[in-house]
Protein backbone atom coordinates (compact mmCIF):
# COMPACT_ATOMS: atom_id res chain seq x y z
CA UNK A 1 0.00 0.00 0.00
CA UNK A 2 0.95 3.41 0.10
CA UNK A 3 1.67 5.27 2.81
CA UNK A 4 3.96 8.12 4.40
CA UNK A 5 7.23 6.96 6.18
CA UNK A 6 9.51 8.69 8.24
CA UNK A 7 13.09 8.96 6.83
CA UNK A 8 14.58 11.28 9.49
CA UNK A 9 14.76 14.67 10.23
CA UNK A 10 12.46 16.72 7.46
CA UNK A 11 12.64 13.88 5.17
CA UNK A 12 9.23 12.29 5.25
CA UNK A 13 8.55 10.42 2.33
CA UNK A 14 5.86 8.79 0.27
CA UNK A 15 6.14 5.09 -0.25
CA UNK A 16 5.10 1.30 -0.56
CA UNK A 17 4.88 -0.75 2.64
CA UNK A 18 3.07 -4.09 3.11
CA UNK A 19 -0.68 -4.18 4.00
CA UNK A 20 -1.90 -4.36 7.79
CA UNK A 21 -3.06 -7.07 8.81
CA UNK A 22 -5.31 -8.23 11.95
CA UNK A 23 -3.15 -9.34 14.65
CA UNK A 24 -5.20 -9.59 17.57
CA UNK A 25 -8.90 -10.84 18.07
CA UNK A 26 -10.37 -6.78 19.01
CA UNK A 27 -8.22 -5.43 16.04
CA UNK A 28 -10.33 -4.25 13.14
CA UNK A 29 -8.20 -2.93 10.12
CA UNK A 30 -10.00 -0.04 7.87
CA UNK A 31 -9.06 1.75 4.73
CA UNK A 32 -8.61 5.25 5.53
CA UNK A 33 -10.81 7.93 3.44
CA UNK A 34 -9.69 11.21 5.02
CA UNK A 35 -6.30 11.88 7.40
CA UNK A 36 -4.23 15.16 8.51
CA UNK A 37 -1.07 16.25 9.08
CA UNK A 38 -1.42 17.41 13.21
CA UNK A 39 0.69 20.38 14.26
CA UNK A 40 2.35 17.57 16.75
CA UNK A 41 3.58 15.14 13.78
CA UNK A 42 5.76 18.88 12.88
CA UNK A 43 7.56 17.61 16.15
CA UNK A 44 8.59 14.60 14.41
CA UNK A 45 9.06 16.32 11.20
CA UNK A 46 11.89 17.92 13.09
CA UNK A 47 13.02 15.00 14.72
CA UNK A 48 12.48 16.68 18.19
CA UNK A 49 11.23 13.77 19.65
CA UNK A 50 13.23 10.68 19.87
CA UNK A 51 12.68 7.11 19.03
CA UNK A 52 11.57 7.46 15.81
CA UNK A 53 12.85 4.97 13.06
CA UNK A 54 13.44 5.19 9.49
CA UNK A 55 10.34 3.45 7.86
CA UNK A 56 7.55 4.30 10.62
CA UNK A 57 4.35 5.66 9.14
CA UNK A 58 3.08 8.98 10.66
CA UNK A 59 -0.48 9.98 10.86
CA UNK A 60 -2.35 9.77 14.20
CA UNK A 61 -5.96 11.55 12.91
CA UNK A 62 -7.51 9.06 10.13
CA UNK A 63 -11.13 7.74 9.43
CA UNK A 64 -11.79 5.10 7.34
CA UNK A 65 -13.99 1.92 6.38
CA UNK A 66 -13.64 -1.18 8.12
CA UNK A 67 -12.73 -3.54 6.18
CA UNK A 68 -11.13 -6.51 8.28
CA UNK A 69 -12.20 -7.54 11.98
CA UNK A 70 -11.00 -9.75 14.48
CA UNK A 71 -12.60 -12.68 15.41
CA UNK A 72 -13.56 -10.94 19.00
CA UNK A 73 -14.49 -7.29 17.83
CA UNK A 74 -18.26 -7.26 18.42
CA UNK A 75 -18.70 -4.04 17.97
CA UNK A 76 -18.15 -3.09 14.60
CA UNK A 77 -19.50 -4.30 11.35
CA UNK A 78 -17.73 -4.72 7.84
CA UNK A 79 -18.44 -1.80 5.74
CA UNK A 80 -18.68 1.04 8.86
CA UNK A 81 -17.61 4.50 8.83
CA UNK A 82 -15.38 5.30 12.31
CA UNK A 83 -13.41 8.11 13.21
CA UNK A 84 -10.30 6.42 15.11
CA UNK A 85 -9.00 8.58 18.44
CA UNK A 86 -5.10 9.04 17.77
CA UNK A 87 -4.46 7.05 21.32
CA UNK A 88 -4.77 3.61 21.29
CA UNK A 89 -6.80 2.50 24.82
CA UNK A 90 -8.10 -0.88 25.77
CA UNK A 91 -11.18 0.15 27.81
CA UNK A 92 -10.53 -2.65 30.37
CA UNK A 93 -7.76 -0.99 32.59
CA UNK A 94 -8.18 1.02 35.81
CA UNK A 95 -7.43 4.02 33.81
CA UNK A 96 -9.86 3.15 30.77
CA UNK A 97 -12.63 2.30 33.22
CA UNK A 98 -12.12 6.35 34.88
CA UNK A 99 -12.78 7.01 31.55
CA UNK A 100 -8.66 8.38 31.50
CA UNK A 101 -8.32 6.32 28.24
CA UNK A 102 -4.86 8.57 27.40
CA UNK A 103 -3.26 6.66 30.02
CA UNK A 104 -3.94 3.54 29.22
CA UNK A 105 -1.93 0.84 30.80
CA UNK A 106 -1.80 -1.66 28.16
CA UNK A 107 -1.83 -0.34 24.93
CA UNK A 108 2.13 -0.04 24.67
CA UNK A 109 4.01 -2.79 24.06
CA UNK A 110 6.82 -0.35 25.04
CA UNK A 111 5.25 1.18 28.04
CA UNK A 112 8.17 1.12 30.21
CA UNK A 113 10.72 3.63 28.35
CA UNK A 114 8.31 6.56 29.67
CA UNK A 115 7.74 4.88 32.77
CA UNK A 116 11.57 5.70 33.45
CA UNK A 117 11.08 8.82 32.25
CA UNK A 118 7.84 10.11 33.64
CA UNK A 119 7.52 7.28 36.45
CA UNK A 120 4.81 5.52 35.27
CA UNK A 121 4.02 4.19 31.59
CA UNK A 122 1.83 5.99 28.94
CA UNK A 123 -0.84 4.89 26.26
CA UNK A 124 0.36 4.33 22.87
CA UNK A 125 -0.88 6.33 19.65
CA UNK A 126 -0.95 5.85 16.35
CA UNK A 127 2.19 6.87 13.70
CA UNK A 128 3.51 8.83 17.28
CA UNK A 129 7.71 7.26 17.93
CA UNK A 130 8.08 4.29 19.98
CA UNK A 131 8.07 5.75 23.08
CA UNK A 132 4.10 5.44 22.02
CA UNK A 133 4.25 2.06 20.88
CA UNK A 134 5.69 1.82 17.46
CA UNK A 135 2.34 1.85 15.60
CA UNK A 136 1.72 2.11 11.64
CA UNK A 137 0.21 5.15 11.92
CA UNK A 138 -3.01 6.78 8.93
CA UNK A 139 -1.27 8.86 7.02
CA UNK A 140 -1.46 5.76 4.12
CA UNK A 141 -4.36 3.18 2.30
CA UNK A 142 -4.87 1.26 4.98
CA UNK A 143 -4.66 0.66 9.19
CA UNK A 144 -4.59 -1.70 11.37
CA UNK A 145 -6.59 -0.62 15.04
CA UNK A 146 -5.84 -2.30 18.14
CA UNK A 147 -9.20 -2.47 20.36
CA UNK A 148 -10.77 -1.16 17.52
CA UNK A 149 -14.41 -2.11 19.61
CA UNK A 150 -13.43 0.73 22.28
CA UNK A 151 -12.02 3.29 20.09
CA UNK A 152 -14.07 3.15 16.95
CA UNK A 153 -16.32 5.53 16.44
CA UNK A 154 -19.21 4.59 14.45
CA UNK A 155 -20.44 7.70 11.99
CA UNK A 156 -23.59 7.57 10.61
CA UNK A 157 -24.32 7.71 6.47
CA UNK A 158 -23.89 10.51 4.63
CA UNK A 159 -22.29 13.34 6.94
CA UNK A 160 -18.98 14.60 5.27
CA UNK A 161 -15.56 13.20 6.00
CA UNK A 162 -14.37 16.46 6.68
CA UNK A 163 -16.76 17.31 9.63
CA UNK A 164 -16.13 14.53 11.87
CA UNK A 165 -11.97 13.71 11.10
CA UNK A 166 -10.65 16.01 13.46
CA UNK A 167 -12.99 14.77 16.44
CA UNK A 168 -9.96 11.77 16.28
CA UNK A 169 -7.78 14.25 17.73
CA UNK A 170 -7.90 18.29 17.35
CA UNK A 171 -11.44 18.69 18.42
CA UNK A 172 -11.86 16.78 21.52
CA UNK A 173 -8.22 18.59 22.36
CA UNK A 174 -9.34 21.78 22.36
CA UNK A 175 -12.36 20.80 24.10
CA UNK A 176 -11.09 18.71 26.96
CA UNK A 177 -8.76 22.01 27.22
CA UNK A 178 -11.81 24.18 27.85
CA UNK A 179 -13.73 21.62 30.25
CA UNK A 180 -10.47 21.60 32.18
CA UNK A 181 -11.33 24.88 33.06
CA UNK A 182 -14.60 24.35 34.77
CA UNK A 183 -15.98 27.34 33.46
CA UNK A 184 -18.53 29.09 34.96
CA UNK A 185 -21.00 32.11 33.84
CA UNK A 186 -19.36 35.07 33.24
CA UNK A 187 -15.82 33.54 32.90
CA UNK A 188 -12.99 34.94 30.44
CA UNK A 189 -10.91 32.33 29.19
CA UNK A 190 -7.67 33.10 27.71
CA UNK A 191 -5.70 30.79 24.30
CA UNK A 192 -2.22 30.75 23.59
CA UNK A 193 -1.57 29.75 20.44
CA UNK A 194 -4.12 30.02 17.22
CA UNK A 195 -3.18 26.98 15.54
CA UNK A 196 -5.89 24.08 15.04
CA UNK A 197 -5.78 23.01 18.86
CA UNK A 198 -6.03 26.98 19.99
CA UNK A 199 -9.14 27.72 17.26
CA UNK A 200 -11.16 24.12 18.81
CA UNK A 201 -10.11 25.88 22.14
CA UNK A 202 -11.79 29.35 21.47
CA UNK A 203 -15.04 27.78 19.92
CA UNK A 204 -15.34 25.05 22.70
CA UNK A 205 -14.87 27.90 25.23
CA UNK A 206 -17.84 29.19 24.00
CA UNK A 207 -19.74 26.31 23.67
CA UNK A 208 -19.36 25.60 27.35
CA UNK A 209 -20.50 29.09 28.65
CA UNK A 210 -17.62 31.53 28.51
CA UNK A 211 -18.47 35.16 28.31
CA UNK A 212 -15.57 35.98 26.46
CA UNK A 213 -12.36 34.60 24.89
CA UNK A 214 -9.24 36.09 24.01
CA UNK A 215 -6.79 34.38 21.53
CA UNK A 216 -2.84 35.08 21.72
CA UNK A 217 -0.50 34.44 18.59
CA UNK A 218 1.29 36.62 16.09
CA UNK A 219 0.24 35.10 13.04
CA UNK A 220 -2.56 37.37 11.41
CA UNK A 221 -4.33 34.64 9.66
CA UNK A 222 -4.38 32.50 12.71
CA UNK A 223 -5.88 35.53 14.72
CA UNK A 224 -8.33 36.42 12.05
CA UNK A 225 -9.72 32.80 12.59
CA UNK A 226 -9.99 32.36 16.32
CA UNK A 227 -11.83 36.36 15.34
CA UNK A 228 -14.26 34.69 13.15
CA UNK A 229 -14.82 31.97 16.12
CA UNK A 230 -16.15 35.00 18.32
CA UNK A 231 -12.72 35.17 19.97
CA UNK A 232 -10.88 39.12 20.80
CA UNK A 233 -8.09 38.64 19.26
CA UNK A 234 -4.11 39.60 20.88
CA UNK A 235 -1.24 39.74 18.62
CA UNK A 236 1.67 39.41 21.13
CA UNK A 237 4.25 41.21 18.59
CA UNK A 238 1.77 44.36 18.77
CA UNK A 239 0.65 44.46 22.44
CA UNK A 240 2.16 43.79 26.13
CA UNK A 241 -0.04 40.63 27.05
CA UNK A 242 -0.10 41.18 30.37
CA UNK A 243 -1.54 44.52 30.00
CA UNK A 244 -3.78 44.22 27.29
CA UNK A 245 -5.50 40.79 29.56
CA UNK A 246 -5.46 43.09 32.46
CA UNK A 247 -7.39 45.85 30.39
CA UNK A 248 -9.92 43.27 29.07
CA UNK A 249 -10.59 41.73 32.24
CA UNK A 250 -11.37 44.64 34.80
CA UNK A 251 -7.84 43.80 36.22
CA UNK A 252 -8.99 40.70 37.21
CA UNK A 253 -6.59 38.81 34.76
CA UNK A 254 -8.41 35.55 32.59
CA UNK A 255 -10.32 32.94 34.92
CA UNK A 256 -9.26 30.21 32.73
CA UNK A 257 -5.71 30.02 30.43
CA UNK A 258 -4.84 27.63 27.82
CA UNK A 259 -1.72 26.58 26.98
CA UNK A 260 -2.08 25.64 23.20
CA UNK A 261 1.61 26.59 22.14
CA UNK A 262 3.60 23.87 24.21
CA UNK A 263 7.22 22.97 24.11
CA UNK A 264 7.97 24.98 21.01
CA UNK A 265 6.46 28.59 21.88
CA UNK A 266 8.47 31.54 20.35
CA UNK A 267 9.39 33.65 22.99
CA UNK A 268 10.45 36.85 23.05
CA UNK A 269 12.42 39.15 25.53
CA UNK A 270 14.87 37.47 27.76
CA UNK A 271 13.56 34.47 28.95
CA UNK A 272 12.59 33.98 24.96
CA UNK A 273 15.90 33.87 24.27
CA UNK A 274 17.77 32.04 27.40
CA UNK A 275 15.18 29.08 26.18
CA UNK A 276 16.32 29.57 23.14
CA UNK A 277 20.29 28.91 23.97
CA UNK A 278 19.57 26.50 26.72
CA UNK A 279 17.09 24.17 24.35
CA UNK A 280 19.97 24.54 21.69
CA UNK A 281 22.52 23.43 24.09
CA UNK A 282 20.51 20.36 25.63
CA UNK A 283 19.98 22.05 28.96
CA UNK A 284 16.08 22.24 28.87
CA UNK A 285 14.42 20.01 26.41
CA UNK A 286 11.23 22.69 25.85
CA UNK A 287 10.85 26.07 25.61
CA UNK A 288 7.78 27.56 28.19
CA UNK A 289 6.71 30.94 26.81
CA UNK A 290 3.08 30.72 26.97
CA UNK A 291 2.95 28.54 29.99
CA UNK A 292 5.00 31.28 31.89
CA UNK A 293 2.68 34.15 30.78
CA UNK A 294 -0.67 32.00 31.07
CA UNK A 295 0.56 31.48 34.83
CA UNK A 296 1.48 35.14 35.12
CA UNK A 297 -1.44 36.09 33.72
CA UNK A 298 -4.22 33.97 35.36
CA UNK A 299 -6.70 35.30 38.06
CA UNK A 300 -6.59 34.54 41.30
CA UNK A 301 -8.09 31.27 42.43
CA UNK A 302 -8.21 30.13 38.09
CA UNK A 303 -6.98 27.58 36.44
CA UNK A 304 -4.22 26.79 33.46
CA UNK A 305 -5.42 24.14 31.06
CA UNK A 306 -2.15 22.75 29.03
CA UNK A 307 -3.03 20.71 26.07
CA UNK A 308 0.46 21.95 24.29
CA UNK A 309 2.36 18.88 24.05
CA UNK A 310 5.88 19.27 26.72
CA UNK A 311 7.90 16.40 26.73
CA UNK A 312 10.54 17.37 29.02
CA UNK A 313 12.03 20.15 31.69
CA UNK A 314 11.81 23.47 31.57
CA UNK A 315 13.62 26.16 33.15
CA UNK A 316 12.49 29.48 35.33
CA UNK A 317 8.58 27.89 36.06
CA UNK A 318 6.95 30.69 38.08
CA UNK A 319 5.45 28.46 40.99
CA UNK A 320 5.61 30.95 42.98
CA UNK A 321 2.72 32.78 41.19
CA UNK A 322 1.00 29.03 41.28
CA UNK A 323 1.29 29.14 45.16
CA UNK A 324 0.68 32.73 45.48
CA UNK A 325 -2.67 32.67 43.68
CA UNK A 326 -3.92 28.92 44.13
CA UNK A 327 -3.93 28.48 41.05
CA UNK A 328 -4.96 24.97 39.56
CA UNK A 329 -2.86 22.98 36.28
CA UNK A 330 -4.61 20.80 34.84
CA UNK A 331 -2.45 18.66 31.85
CA UNK A 332 -2.39 15.57 29.78
CA UNK A 333 -3.03 14.04 26.82
CA UNK A 334 -6.62 14.11 25.47
CA UNK A 335 -8.99 11.09 26.78
CA UNK A 336 -10.46 11.11 22.82
CA UNK A 337 -12.88 8.58 23.91
CA UNK A 338 -14.62 10.08 26.96
CA UNK A 339 -15.60 12.98 24.33
CA UNK A 340 -16.19 11.31 20.80
CA UNK A 341 -19.86 10.63 21.44
CA UNK A 342 -20.67 14.14 22.94
CA UNK A 343 -18.76 16.17 19.83
CA UNK A 344 -20.26 13.73 17.35
CA UNK A 345 -23.31 14.88 18.61
CA UNK A 346 -23.17 18.57 18.53
CA UNK A 347 -21.82 17.89 15.09
CA UNK A 348 -24.82 16.48 13.73
CA UNK A 349 -26.87 19.07 15.54
CA UNK A 350 -25.12 21.52 13.50
CA UNK A 351 -23.46 23.45 16.71
CA UNK A 352 -20.23 23.53 15.34
CA UNK A 353 -18.80 22.48 11.81
CA UNK A 354 -15.40 21.42 12.36
CA UNK A 355 -13.83 21.96 8.63
CA UNK A 356 -13.57 25.80 9.28
CA UNK A 357 -9.86 24.61 10.38
CA UNK A 358 -9.04 23.34 7.03
CA UNK A 359 -6.75 25.37 4.78
CA UNK A 360 -5.48 22.78 2.73
CA UNK A 361 -6.07 19.44 0.37
CA UNK A 362 -3.99 17.24 -1.13
CA UNK A 363 -3.28 13.45 -2.24
CA UNK A 364 -1.80 11.07 0.48
CA UNK A 365 0.97 10.79 -1.90
CA UNK A 366 1.55 14.36 -1.69
CA UNK A 367 2.35 13.87 2.01
CA UNK A 368 6.28 14.94 1.59
CA UNK A 369 5.42 18.09 -0.06
CA UNK A 370 2.64 18.82 2.62
CA UNK A 371 4.87 18.52 5.11
CA UNK A 372 7.23 20.45 4.08
CA UNK A 373 4.68 23.64 3.30
CA UNK A 374 3.07 23.05 6.52
CA UNK A 375 6.23 23.32 8.54
CA UNK A 376 7.56 26.93 6.45
CA UNK A 377 4.40 28.88 5.90
CA UNK A 378 2.17 28.54 9.29
CA UNK A 379 0.68 31.81 8.22
CA UNK A 380 -1.48 29.86 5.09
CA UNK A 381 -0.75 26.38 6.06
CA UNK A 382 -3.36 25.99 9.40
CA UNK A 383 -4.89 22.43 8.91
CA UNK A 384 -3.98 20.23 5.82
CA UNK A 385 -6.24 16.82 5.30
CA UNK A 386 -5.31 14.25 2.71
CA UNK A 387 -7.06 11.68 0.86
CA UNK A 388 -6.11 8.83 -0.95
CA UNK A 389 -4.89 9.65 -4.50
CA UNK B 1 16.12 -3.57 41.44
CA UNK B 2 18.28 -6.91 41.29
CA UNK B 3 20.52 -7.19 44.80
CA UNK B 4 23.11 -9.60 44.94
CA UNK B 5 22.08 -11.65 48.13
CA UNK B 6 25.41 -12.68 48.89
CA UNK B 7 25.54 -8.55 49.71
CA UNK B 8 22.45 -9.09 52.44
CA UNK B 9 23.05 -9.56 56.23
CA UNK B 10 19.36 -11.56 55.40
CA UNK B 11 20.34 -15.16 55.68
CA UNK B 12 19.49 -16.17 51.64
CA UNK B 13 17.54 -19.27 51.98
CA UNK B 14 14.24 -18.83 54.61
CA UNK B 15 12.49 -21.97 55.49
CA UNK B 16 9.21 -20.50 56.50
CA UNK B 17 6.15 -21.66 54.82
CA UNK B 18 5.13 -17.49 53.85
CA UNK B 19 8.40 -17.06 52.39
CA UNK B 20 8.14 -16.15 49.27
CA UNK B 21 11.91 -15.58 48.08
CA UNK B 22 13.18 -18.72 48.20
CA UNK B 23 16.77 -18.32 47.40
CA UNK B 24 18.77 -19.44 44.77
CA UNK B 25 20.30 -22.97 45.91
CA UNK B 26 19.86 -25.79 43.76
CA UNK B 27 18.00 -28.67 45.29
CA UNK B 28 19.58 -31.83 45.19
CA UNK B 29 17.87 -34.59 43.36
CA UNK B 30 16.02 -35.75 46.39
CA UNK B 31 14.67 -32.18 46.41
CA UNK B 32 16.70 -31.03 49.58
CA UNK B 33 18.31 -27.42 49.43
CA UNK B 34 22.44 -27.84 49.05
CA UNK B 35 24.44 -26.17 51.58
CA UNK B 36 27.16 -25.15 48.98
CA UNK B 37 27.72 -21.58 49.53
CA UNK B 38 26.59 -19.21 46.73
CA UNK B 39 29.08 -17.93 44.38
CA UNK B 40 26.83 -15.29 43.42
CA UNK B 41 22.96 -14.59 42.43
CA UNK B 42 20.68 -11.78 41.23
CA UNK B 43 17.54 -11.50 42.61
CA UNK B 44 14.68 -9.66 41.31
CA UNK B 45 11.79 -8.00 42.79
CA UNK B 46 8.66 -6.32 40.62
CA UNK B 47 5.06 -5.62 41.47
CA UNK B 48 2.11 -4.97 39.27
CA UNK B 49 -1.31 -4.42 39.76
CA UNK B 50 -4.01 -6.50 37.46
CA UNK B 51 -7.76 -5.38 37.74
CA UNK B 52 -8.82 -8.89 38.02
CA UNK B 53 -9.97 -11.11 41.52
CA UNK B 54 -6.31 -13.01 43.01
CA UNK B 55 -7.96 -16.38 42.30
CA UNK B 56 -8.47 -15.71 38.74
CA UNK B 57 -4.96 -14.72 38.40
CA UNK B 58 -3.66 -17.64 41.02
CA UNK B 59 -5.46 -20.02 38.62
CA UNK B 60 -4.07 -18.80 35.75
CA UNK B 61 -0.74 -19.22 37.02
CA UNK B 62 -1.04 -22.37 39.27
CA UNK B 63 -1.32 -24.21 35.78
CA UNK B 64 2.60 -23.36 34.79
CA UNK B 65 1.71 -24.77 30.77
CA UNK B 66 -0.45 -21.23 30.79
CA UNK B 67 3.28 -19.03 31.35
CA UNK B 68 4.44 -19.31 27.86
CA UNK B 69 1.26 -17.81 26.56
CA UNK B 70 2.53 -14.32 27.85
CA UNK B 71 6.01 -14.86 29.16
CA UNK B 72 8.34 -14.42 25.93
CA UNK B 73 11.48 -16.25 26.57
CA UNK B 74 9.38 -19.74 27.37
CA UNK B 75 8.96 -21.89 24.80
CA UNK B 76 6.43 -24.58 27.02
CA UNK B 77 6.24 -25.96 30.36
CA UNK B 78 5.17 -29.51 30.95
CA UNK B 79 4.06 -30.42 33.77
CA UNK B 80 5.57 -33.76 35.05
CA UNK B 81 3.25 -34.56 38.51
CA UNK B 82 1.82 -32.83 41.39
CA UNK B 83 4.99 -30.76 42.27
CA UNK B 84 7.41 -31.18 39.42
CA UNK B 85 7.57 -29.52 35.88
CA UNK B 86 9.83 -29.23 32.77
CA UNK B 87 10.94 -25.25 31.56
CA UNK B 88 12.02 -25.16 27.79
CA UNK B 89 13.33 -21.80 26.96
CA UNK B 90 14.26 -19.63 24.02
CA UNK B 91 18.22 -18.46 24.39
CA UNK B 92 19.73 -16.26 21.46
CA UNK B 93 20.68 -18.11 18.47
CA UNK B 94 17.51 -20.38 18.79
CA UNK B 95 19.42 -22.44 21.88
CA UNK B 96 17.19 -23.36 24.19
CA UNK B 97 17.49 -23.85 27.56
CA UNK B 98 15.74 -26.16 29.94
CA UNK B 99 15.54 -26.83 33.54
CA UNK B 100 13.13 -29.07 35.72
CA UNK B 101 11.90 -26.96 38.58
CA UNK B 102 9.63 -27.83 42.06
CA UNK B 103 6.69 -26.47 43.54
CA UNK B 104 7.79 -25.32 46.67
CA UNK B 105 4.61 -23.04 48.40
CA UNK B 106 1.13 -23.20 46.73
CA UNK B 107 -1.48 -21.13 49.41
CA UNK B 108 -4.40 -21.20 46.76
CA UNK B 109 -5.13 -17.27 46.13
CA UNK B 110 -2.06 -16.41 47.60
CA UNK B 111 1.07 -17.65 46.77
CA UNK B 112 3.02 -19.86 44.48
CA UNK B 113 7.02 -20.55 44.70
CA UNK B 114 9.11 -22.98 43.01
CA UNK B 115 12.78 -24.06 42.46
CA UNK B 116 15.14 -25.26 40.14
CA UNK B 117 17.14 -28.31 40.50
CA UNK B 118 21.03 -28.47 40.56
CA UNK B 119 21.63 -30.31 36.87
CA UNK B 120 19.20 -26.95 35.67
CA UNK B 121 21.25 -25.05 32.64
CA UNK B 122 19.21 -22.45 34.48
CA UNK B 123 19.59 -22.42 38.28
CA UNK B 124 16.22 -19.90 39.47
CA UNK B 125 13.55 -19.51 41.98
CA UNK B 126 10.70 -17.56 42.24
CA UNK B 127 7.27 -17.32 43.61
CA UNK B 128 4.35 -14.69 42.80
CA UNK B 129 2.67 -13.75 45.73
CA UNK B 130 -1.68 -12.41 44.85
CA UNK B 131 -2.51 -10.00 47.43
CA UNK B 132 -6.07 -7.82 47.50
CA UNK B 133 -5.70 -4.23 46.61
CA UNK B 134 -7.87 -1.13 48.08
CA UNK B 135 -11.11 -0.94 47.54
CA UNK B 136 -11.69 -2.27 43.62
CA UNK B 137 -8.59 -1.85 42.79
CA UNK B 138 -8.31 -5.00 41.69
CA UNK B 139 -4.99 -7.68 42.98
CA UNK B 140 -1.07 -6.74 43.87
CA UNK B 141 0.50 -9.07 42.15
CA UNK B 142 4.10 -9.40 43.94
CA UNK B 143 6.91 -11.39 41.61
CA UNK B 144 10.20 -12.22 43.06
CA UNK B 145 12.66 -14.01 41.03
CA UNK B 146 16.36 -15.18 41.44
CA UNK B 147 18.58 -16.94 39.20
CA UNK B 148 22.51 -17.66 39.39
CA UNK B 149 24.47 -16.56 36.34
CA UNK B 150 26.19 -20.05 35.70
CA UNK B 151 29.73 -19.89 34.42
CA UNK B 152 31.09 -20.51 31.25
CA UNK B 153 29.59 -20.67 27.67
CA UNK B 154 25.80 -21.29 28.95
CA UNK B 155 26.74 -18.47 31.51
CA UNK B 156 27.46 -16.14 28.91
CA UNK B 157 24.59 -16.78 26.74
CA UNK B 158 21.90 -15.81 29.93
CA UNK B 159 23.97 -12.66 30.42
CA UNK B 160 23.18 -11.84 26.56
CA UNK B 161 19.87 -12.54 26.99
CA UNK B 162 19.46 -10.26 30.86
CA UNK B 163 21.99 -7.77 29.65
CA UNK B 164 19.24 -5.74 28.92
CA UNK B 165 18.49 -5.68 33.02
CA UNK B 166 16.90 -7.89 34.04
CA UNK B 167 14.62 -6.17 36.40
CA UNK B 168 13.04 -5.00 32.89
CA UNK B 169 12.98 -8.26 31.55
CA UNK B 170 10.72 -9.39 34.74
CA UNK B 171 8.75 -5.88 34.80
CA UNK B 172 7.96 -6.48 30.70
CA UNK B 173 6.46 -10.21 31.61
CA UNK B 174 4.12 -9.10 34.42
CA UNK B 175 2.90 -5.97 31.68
CA UNK B 176 1.94 -9.13 29.76
CA UNK B 177 0.24 -10.71 32.22
CA UNK B 178 -1.77 -7.97 32.91
CA UNK B 179 -2.85 -7.41 29.81
CA UNK B 180 -3.71 -10.87 29.01
CA UNK B 181 -5.57 -10.79 32.31
CA UNK B 182 -7.16 -7.56 31.72
CA UNK B 183 -8.11 -8.23 27.88
CA UNK B 184 -7.84 -11.50 26.70
CA UNK B 185 -4.82 -10.29 23.95
CA UNK B 186 -1.33 -8.87 24.00
CA UNK B 187 -0.80 -5.59 22.91
CA UNK B 188 1.86 -5.72 19.93
CA UNK B 189 3.04 -4.17 16.72
CA UNK B 190 4.88 -7.55 16.14
CA UNK B 191 3.24 -7.99 12.17
CA UNK B 192 2.17 -4.21 11.15
CA UNK B 193 2.90 -3.11 7.61
CA UNK B 194 6.74 -2.51 6.73
CA UNK B 195 8.94 -1.12 4.06
CA UNK B 196 8.84 -2.84 0.84
CA UNK B 197 12.79 -1.81 -0.10
CA UNK B 198 13.29 -1.89 -3.50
Amino acid sequence: MRATCWYGKKDIRSVTTTDPKILNPRDAVIKVTLSAICGSDLHLYNAKIPSLQKGDILGHEFMGEVVELGTENKALQIGDKVVIPFHISCGNCSFCKRQLFSLCDNSNPNAQASEVMYGHGNAAAFGYTHLYGGYAGGQAEYVRVPFADTGALKIPQGIPDEKVLFLSDIFPTGFMAADNLGIKPGDTVAVWGCGPVGQFAVRSAFLLGAEQVIAIDNVPERLAMAKAGGAIPLNHDNVDVQDALKELTGGRGPDGCIDAVGMEGHGDGILGAYDAVKQAIKLEMDRPFALRQAIQACASGGTVSVPGVYGGFIDKFPFGAIFAKALTIKAGQTHVHKYMKRLLQLVLDGKIDPSFVISHRVNLSDAPDAYRQFNDKEAEWIKVVMRPN
Amino acid sequence: MPQNPMNSDKPVLQESKKEHVPGVRPLDKEGRPKDAPLLGGIRIEESITIGKPADELYQFWRDFRNLPLFCKYLRDVTVVDEKRSQWTAWGPGDKLLSWDATLITDIPNELISWRTFEESDFVNAGSIRFQKAPADRGTEVHMSFAYNPPAGPLGSLIAKITAKDPAFLVHEQLRRFKQLMENGEISTTEGQPVLIEK
